[in-house]
């Protein structure tokens, strides 16, 4: 017996975090873009609409924008930071346990509530997250993370399901999966799906069917544990996962609660290591990192604190050891003492393929000062002395990024507050 | 010359204490520190649902709310009549009182000469009105 897992995803994240706060987006094309402003990295409905695709390069949109009267942002990550803790804490009283798996979407446990109706608890924890934060969201259910993840995919797409989409109903998952394309299930890679296109195999459903010593010669493990995933049989960690463009986590809940920096320090730079390994090996660099952690949300009698910070890495990196470093200021800045830490994990966002990657201006130079200092870093790691101030001091300050249109930091500077007409 | 002689070796478990050693005179107030006084702890009771927002205009002074002040806007609230809210109305967010006359929600300012705005359609109530900080000098 499997207990059922959600997948929550936002919808059009980034775009309805900057809707929440100007009424003026609502219902006109919107896009936001990527660091330093070179492509479309989210996409409004209505933007979807006149053709903009995911990581479309801006200056070959000027003639669209200008015809439509597109909106364009740059990226507001301090902002989409801000609104994902409190997406995650509207999420919270609706689950056993939880799992960010991205900026935007977060897997559900719903052991305890089956005796529940869970489309009905799904659409309450939708409907909570909408009311804390104005963030529309869909709802996926399946027996394994990937069924959810195609659930909510579903859901995205076909507003018969309202929001939210239960395919843990035979009936349901059959009908989804067999116009669900082999291509867009979760873990499956362009190489891979190639193949599969070959075999003749081109529907999710074609692929639950297929037997596994066939897939076994076609593909990898993953391929057959994904099979398995499918048929309602959990065998994939979130960790097997490749990639998306979007963005990837590394989390973990700790065994013991960690109640001094360092330990969370250590933890949080294994974290940053193995993130800085799966972007080089899938080719990606991340323009962002967020690196989280919390208390125990189910034992409200102890103290809370949930903190997250959103850093930039400029240039874009793949090097764990920058990660690292990025990810230690984090935790330097929102560590507060006093708590149990019961799970920490980094997101890395805005990922783009390395050859692709805008080159900086500054490039060599800040290459230099980040060798420098993660030089440091590493000793540091090697000896456990995470507590160490970097001897090189400021290695963002030596210029920034282009942000031509960012919106006001709503919710993290005072001097930013939207305003209210009295 | 001497004979190399074989030695048994038995590994022995020794405590380490982590317990550092003061020299000088330990405080006396050692077991009674707290936390300084927060005051944004105090304001923002379910900080995942409240945002702050800055004032501007005067339509609230009579509620003791004026140009340039700060309030914390609880999203988690459900708002009643007598709340004082900020409501979006065709997109422009506002704020003012949330009243009830003959079964109608009505959005009223705190001052002379501002009009009443009736509930619609076109308004959404945002968020209520918990919190309220100002400085002066």
């Amino acid at each position: 017996m499997t207990t059922p897992v959600a997948l929550i995803d936002c919808n059009n994240y980034y775009v309805s975090c900057e809707r929440a706060f100007d009424a003026g987006l609502v219902g006109v094309p919107v896009i936001v873009l990527s660091n330093n402003d070179g492509c479309a990295i989210a996409r409004s409905a209505e933007a979807k609409a006149l053709g903009i695709r995911m990581g479309d390069p801006v200056h070959f949109l000027r003639d669209k924008i200008a015809a439509h009267g597109i909106r364009v942002l740059s990226s507001n990550y301090a902002l989409y930071g801000d609104m994902q803790r409190r997406v995650v804490a509207a999420i919270q009283p609706f689950a056993r346990d939880f799992e960010i798996y991205s900026i935007d979407e977060t897997f559900v446990d719903f052991a305890g509530f089956e005796h529940l109706d869970l489309v009905a608890h799904a659409r309450a924890m939708s409907a909570q997250v909408r009311q804390w934060t104005s963030i529309p969201t869909c709802v996926g259910i399946g027996a394994t993370k990937t069924l959810a993840k195609l659930g909510n995919a579903a859901a995205k797409k076909n507003p018969l399901f309202d929001g939210v989409a239960d395919l843990r109903e035979e009936r349901v998952r059959d009908w989804v999966l067999d116009r669900f394309p082999a291509r867009d299930v979760w873990g499956v890679g362009r190489a891979t799906a190639a193949k599969l296109a070959r075999a003749g195999i081109t529907t999710a459903g074609q692929l639950r069917d297929m037997a596994m010593k066939r897939a076994r010669g076609l593909g990898t493990v993953v391929l057959e544990r994904l099979i398995a995933e499918l048929r309602g049989i959990p065998a994939m960690a979130v960790e097997t996962i490749e990639p998306q463009r979007k963005g990837m986590a590394v989390t973990r809940s700790f065994g013991t609660p960690v109640n001094d920096i360092e330990t969370l320090m250590g933890a949080v730079a294994q974290y940053a290591m193995r993130a800085g390994e799966k972007l080089r090996q899938h080719g990606l660099a991340a323009g962002r990192v967020t690196v989280f952690f919390h208390t125990d949300p189910h034992k409200p009698e102890r103290p809370q604190y949930s903190a997250s910070r959103t850093l930039s890495a400029q240039p874009m990196t793949s090097d764990g050891l920058v990660l690292l470093a990025l990810a230690r200021r984090g935790v330097e800045s929102a560590w507060r003492e006093g708590y149990a830490i019961t799970k920490a994990g980094i997101m890395l966002d805005d990922l783009i393929t390395q050859d692709l990657r805008p080159r900086t201006l500054f490039e060599e130079d800040s290459d230099k000062r980040v060798r420098l200092m993660t030089a440091m870093d590493e000793v540091n790691a090697r000896f456990g002395k995470f507590t160490a101030v970097p001897a090189v001091q400021g290695f963002r300050r030596g210029w920034t990024a282009r942000s031509e249109a960012r919106s006001p930091n709503y919710t993290t500077r005072i001097a930013e507050v939207p305003a209210v007409r009295a | 010359m001497r004979a190399l002689v074989p030695v048994h070796l038995t590994p022995l478990e020794l405590p380490l204490l982590l317990v550092s050693t003061p020299a000088g005179f330990p405080s006396p107030a050692q077991d009674d520190m707290e936390e300084p006084i927060d005051l944004g702890d105090w304001l923002v009771e379910h900080p995942a649902a409240s945002y702050v927002m800055r004032v501007e205009g005067y339509s609230m002074s009579g509620a003791g709310i004026n140009d340039g002040d700060l309030i914390v806007v609880n999203r988690a609230k459900k708002p009643r009549a007598g709340h004082i809210v900020v409501a979006l109305v065709h997109g422009d967010r506002t704020l003012k009182r949330l009243a009830r006359r003959e079964d109608r929600l009505l959005l009223v300012a705190e001052a002379e000469g501002y009009g009443e705005i009736v509930v619609d359609e076109h308004v959404e109530v945002w968020g209520v009105v918990v919190g309220l900080a100002r400085r002066y000098a």
